[in-house]
C-alpha cells in the first residue's frame, strides 16, 4: 500500500465517527444520572411559608413536575405563562423549587405573574440542586407516580415539548431513558 | 409572489450548475470545445439566478414580509434597515444562500479571469465548482429552503438574535463565507490537475493568487470575530477556543501552510502532491467546518439551528466530496512527485517545517475539538476542553514556527551557505532577546521564560521581516527592488509580529476586576480611577438600556468617559451588555455592566488590556500582505500570457 493511501484511511475513519457521533442523539439532552432512579430525598422550607416544609413524599401518588425557577431567570420569565396554562388546565400537579435567589423577589414575582404551583421549594444556597444535578435554570423534571424521576428537560418548555416528551411519557407508561 | 421566484430561481440555478458541472467535465475528456464552451456561459447564469434568489430573500426582509417563516423568525418591524440585511445571513437557511452566492462568484471570477488557462483546464475547475454548486443548491432546496411560507402570515417578527444587532457581526459572516468558498477555488485547482495527470510549476502559479485572496479574506473574517467577541460578548476575551472558532481556525492554519506550500511548487517545483493535499484538506475543512456549526454535533455558544437531517445531508456530501477527492489523490498523486533535491539548509527545509508544524497545529485544534464528542460516545459523560489546554497545546508549535520564519524568510532556494546566513542573523537575534527582557521588565515590570519567549519572538520576526523592504529602500539607483510578492511575504510576517507581541502582553499583563459600583462611586482596578458619574436610562429603536457614565482617571487626570450599557431588546427579552471601552493603541480601558446587585449597584468588569489591539491590528497586516502579493506582475502578465508553454523559471527569490 502506497502512502497516499493513508489520507483517505484517516479521513474515512473520522467520517465513520462523524456519523456515530449523529447518530449518538440529541447533544443538547445533557444526560441526567437520576432518570430512572427514585428522585432525590431533599426536605426544604416553603417559599411563602418558611414554617411549612416540602420534601419528596409531597409529590408522591400522581405524575408531578418539578420546576427550577429563579427570579434573576429570563427564561424562567419566558416560560412562565405556559406554566400557568398547565396550572389552569389542572395537567399535572406543578412544584417549584426557587433556587439561589431572595425569598423577598421570589415572592414579589409570583404575585405580579402568578403563581403555577402548588407549592415551591425555597433553595437560597443551591445545595438541593446540587442534589437534584441542576445545570441552570429553567430545568424541569418529570416524576412519576412511585416518585421515580422518568424525564428531565433542559430550558423552557413550550406546548410541543410538553406534547412530544411530557405527555407521552406520562400516558405510555413512561418509558425512561 | 418574490418568494416565490425566488425559490423559483435557485431550481433554475440548480439545473444550469448541473450543466456547468457534467458538459465541461465530458467536454474536457473528449476534448470536445463545444461542451467545454458551456462551462462560462451556465457558470454566469447560475449566479444570475442565486443573485435573483439572494436578492427575492433580502427585499422579504427589508419589506418586512413576515408571510415567509424565515423573516418572522429572525425579522422584526422596528429592526434598524442595516440588520435586516445582515439578518438575511443571521440564521441558517441565509447564510446557507449566502454561501452558494459567494461559491457563485467564486465560479463567475474564475470563469472571467482564467482566459489564460488552458482550455480543459479551465473547464475541469469549473466543473469541479459546478458540483460543488450542486450539492449546496441541493442541501438548501431539499433541507433548508429559506422562502418556505408562513400561513397565516405573522403580524410582526421574532426578531434578530440581539447578538447579531451590531456591525460587526454584520459583516463577519460574508468575510468569512467568502474565505472558506475561497478555498473551493484551490481544491477545484487541485482535482482538474489530478484528473488531467499534469501538475507544472504554472499550475501553483495559477492557484496562488486565488489561494491568498481566499485566506485574506479568512483572516479578516476571523480577526473581525475576535473582535466582535471582545466587545460584545463583554468577557473581555479576544479568543475561547469554541468550537465554531476552531472550526474557521483550522482551514486558516492549514490555508497558510497551503500558501507556503504552493510558494515551493511554484518556485522549485517540488512539494506537488504535498501541496495537493493541502489544498484537498484546507477545503474540506471548511466543510468540515459547516457540518460540526450547522448538525448540533458539538454543542457551542454559536448554535445554529441544529437539525440532524441536515447533518446527514451535509456529512454524505462531505463523504463524496472528500473521499472522491482522496481517492484521486491515491491513484493520482504517486506519478506526481518530482525528485529534485535540496540542500539540508534551504528555503526548501524552512516550508516544510513550517508546514509539519501547521499542520501539527491544526491535527491539536481538532483533537481538542473533537474529544468531548469521543468521550461523550465512550463513556456518555459530557465534558468540556476549555483554553487551558488549547493554549499549552498550541504553543508548543507555534514557538518554533515563528524563530524558524524568521530564518526561512532569509534562507535561498536549493541551498544556502550556512558563514553568510549566520551573519544576517546576528543583529536581528540581539535585537530580539534585548527587547524580550527589555519590553517585560522596562514598560510592564514583570518578567518570566514566556514573556521573554513571547517578545523576543515577535521582535525577531519584526526585525527580520524589516531587512528586505528597508534593504530595497535603501538600496542604490536603477538595482531591482523588492518585488511586490516579496514585499507581501515581509508584511504579512510583520503582522504575525504585531499579533505575538499582542498576544503575550495582554495575556501576562491584561488586568480584570470585578466590583460593585454605585453612582457617585469610585472604585480602582490596574492603577486607574473608574468613577460612576451617573446612571440613567437610555431608548434605543428596539431596545430599552441602563446606561452608567463612567469617568476613568490616571492620578486624578480624566483619561476617557465611557458608556457602557445593558439593553434589554423588546421582542427577545435577553439582556444584552455593550461595553464601554476606550480603545487604544497602548492599552484598552473597557468597562461592562455585569448584575444588578441592588437598587442602584451594579457589578462591574473593569479591565485593563495592554496592546490587545496589536492582535487584530496583526491580523489586517497579514491581510494586507496577502493583497500587496498578489498585486506581483507576474500573475498579471500570467493572464495575458496565452499557452506560452514556458515553465516558471525559479527565481533566487520569492
Amino acid at each position: 500500500m502506497n502512502r497516499f493511501v493513508w489520507p483517505l484511511i484517516a479521513v474515512a475513519g473520522l467520517l465513520v465517527f462523524l456519523v456515530m457521533g449523529l447518530r449518538h442523539g440529541d447533544p443538547r439532552a445533557l444526560p441526567s444520572p437520576f432518570i430512572g432512579k427514585p428522585a432525590p430525598e431533599f426536605e426544604l422550607p416553603t417559599l411563602k411559608i418558611p414554617e411549612v416544609s416540602i420534601g419528596t413524599e409531597t409529590f408522591a401518588g400522581d405524575y408531578a413536575l418539578v420546576n427550577v425557577w429563579a427570579t434573576w431567570c429570563v427564561m424562567c420569565r419566558a416560560e412562565h405563562p405556559f406554566l400557568l396554562e398547565l396550572a389552569a388546565a389542572r395537567a399535572i400537579p406543578i412544584y417549584g423549587i426557587n433556587w439561589r435567589d431572595s425569598r423577598v423577589e421570589a415572592i414579589r414575582w409570583l404575585d405580579d405573574l402568578g403563581d403555577p404551583y402548588l407549592a415551591s421549594a425555597y433553595d437560597a444556597d443551591g445545595r438541593v440542586g446540587i442534589d437534584w444535578g441542576v445545570y441552570g435554570a429553567p430545568e424541569t423534571f418529570l416524576v412519576d407516580p412511585e416518585g421515580t424521576v422518568i424525564y428531565k428537560h433542559l430550558g423552557p418548555l413550550d406546548p410541543v415539548i410538553w406534547q412530544r416528551e411530557f405527555v407521552a411519557r406520562m400516558s405510555g407508561g413512561g418509558q425512561a431513558e | 409572489m418574490l418568494p416565490e421566484i425566488g425559490q423559483f430561481s435557485l431550481i433554475l440555478a440548480l439545473s444550469l450548475a448541473i450543466c456547468q458541472t457534467v458538459l465541461p467535465l465530458i467536454g474536457a475528456h473528449r476534448g470536445d470545445a463545444a461542451m467545454m464552451g458551456v462551462a462560462r456561459t451556465a457558470a454566469t447564469g447560475q449566479f444570475l439566478f442565486v443573485a435573483v434568489a439572494f436578492g427575492c430573500l433580502t427585499y422579504a426582509f427589508l419589506a418586512d414580509d413576515f408571510s415567509v417563516l424565515y423573516v418572522a423568525n429572525h425579522s422584526q418591524l422596528a429592526l434598524p434597515d442595516l440588520y435586516k440585511v445582515s439578518a438575511v445571513w443571521g440564521a441558517h437557511e441565509g447564510s446557507l444562500l449566502l454561501w452558494i452566492f459567494i461559491l457563485a462568484a467564486w465560479t463567475v471570477a474564475v470563469a472571467r479571469f482564467s482566459s489564460g488557462l488552458p482550455e480543459a483546464f479551465a473547464a475541469r475547475v469549473i466543473g469541479v465548482l459546478g458540483f460543488l454548486s450542486v450539492g449546496f443548491l441541493l442541501f438548501a432546496i431539499l433541507t433548508s429552503n429559506p422562502f418556505d411560507r408562513l400561513v397565516p402570515a405573522a403580524v410582526d417578527g421574532g426578531d434578530l438574535n440581539p447578538l447579531l444587532q451590531d456591525p460587526g457581526l454584520a459583516i463577519h459572516p460574508p468575510l468569512l463565507y467568502i474565505g472558506y468558498v475561497g478555498f473551493s477555488v484551490a481544491f477545484a485547482f487541485a482535482i482538474a490537475a489530478m484528473i488531467s495527470g499534469d501538475l507544472d510549476q504554472k499550475w501553483a502559479k495559477w492557484t496562488r493568487p486565488w489561494t491568498t485572496v481566499a485566506w485574506l479574506f479568512l483572516t479578516l473574517g476571523i480577526a473581525l470575530g475576535s473582535w466582535w467577541a471582545y466587545y460584545e460578548l463583554g468577557w473581555g476575551g479576544w479568543w475561547f477556543w469554541d468550537a465554531v472558532e476552531n472550526a474557521s481556525f483550522m482551514p486558516w492554519l492549514i490555508g497558510t501552510a497551503l500558501i507556503h506550500s504552493l510558494a515551493v511548487t511554484e518556485k522549485r517545483g517540488l512539494f506537488k502532491s504535498w501541496t495537493l493535499l493541502l489544498a484537498i484538506s484546507a477545503f474540506s475543512l471548511s466543510l468540515l467546518g459547516t457540518f460540526l456549526v450547522r448538525s448540533g454535533i458539538i454543542v457551542s455558544v454559536h448554535a445554529f439551528a441544529t437539525d440532524p437531517t441536515r447533518g446527514f445531508f451535509i456529512l454524505t456530501f462531505l463523504a463524496v466530496v472528500v473521499i472522491g477527492a482522496l481517492i484521486l489523490y491515491a491513484w493520482r498523486a504517486p506519478s506526481m512527485d518530482s525528485d529534485v533535491g535540496f540542500g539540508l539548509l534551504s528555503r526548501e527545509t524552512f516550508l516544510l517545517l513550517n508546514n509539519v508544524l501547521l499542520v501539527v497545529a491544526t491535527t491539536l485544534v481538532l483533537i481538542g475539538t473533537l474529544s468531548p464528542l469521543v468521550v461523550e460516545m465512550a463513556t456518555g459523560e459530557k465534558i468540556s476542553i476549555g483554553p487551558p489546554w488549547f493554549n499549552v497545546a498550541f504553543l508548543v508549535p507555534m514557538i518554533p514556527l515563528v524563530i524558524l520564519l524568521g530564518m526561512g524568510m532569509h534562507t535561498a532556494w536549493r541551498t544556502q551557505k550556512s558563514d553568510s546566513w549566520v551573519r544576517v542573523f546576528k543583529i536581528p537575534a540581539i535585537i530580539a532577546v534585548l527587547l524580550g527582557v527589555v519590553i517585560p521588565l522596562m514598560i510592564y515590570g514583570r518578567i518570566s521564560i514566556l514573556l521573554v519567549v513571547g517578545c523576543a519572538a515577535a521582535v525577531w520576526i519584526v526585525v527580520s521581516s524589516l531587512i528586505l523592504p528597508v534593504r530595497s529602500l535603501l538600496r542604490e539607483k536603477g538595482t531591482a527592488g523588492i518585488t511586490r510578492s516579496a514585499l507581501g511575504m515581509c508584511i504579512a510576517h510583520l503582522g504575525m509580529g504585531s499579533f505575538v507581541l499582542g498576544a503575550t502582553i495582554v495575556s501576562a499583563f491584561g488586568v480584570e476586576s470585578d466590583q460593585a459600583l454605585t453612582p457617585g462611586g469610585s472604585i480602582e482596578a490596574a492603577g486607574y480611577e473608574f468613577h460612576m458619574a451617573e446612571l440613567r436610562n437610555v431608548q434605543g429603536p428596539n431596545f430599552s438600556a441602563i446606561e452608567a457614565v463612567i469617568e476613568i482617571r490616571d492620578d486624578g487626570d480624566l483619561v476617557a468617559t465611557v458608556l457602557p450599557q445593558k439593553r434589554q431588546y423588546l421582542v427577545q427579552k435577553s439582556p444584552m451588555t455593550e461595553a464601554g471601552i476606550r480603545a487604544g493603541l497602548d492599552k484598552d480601558l473597557f468597562v461592562a455592566l455585569g448584575d444588578q446587585l441592588g437598587n442602584n449597584t451594579w457589578s462591574v468588569r473593569v479591565q485593563y488590556k495592554p496592546l490587545i489591539r496589536l492582535i487584530w491590528l496583526g491580523a489586517l497586516i497579514m491581510a494586507l500582505g496577502g493583497l500587496i502579493a498578489i498585486s506581483d506582475r507576474r500573475y498579471r502578465v500570467n493572464v495575458r500570457e496565452k499557452a506560452v508553454s514556458e515553465t516558471g523559471e525559479a527565481e533566487a527569490t520569492a
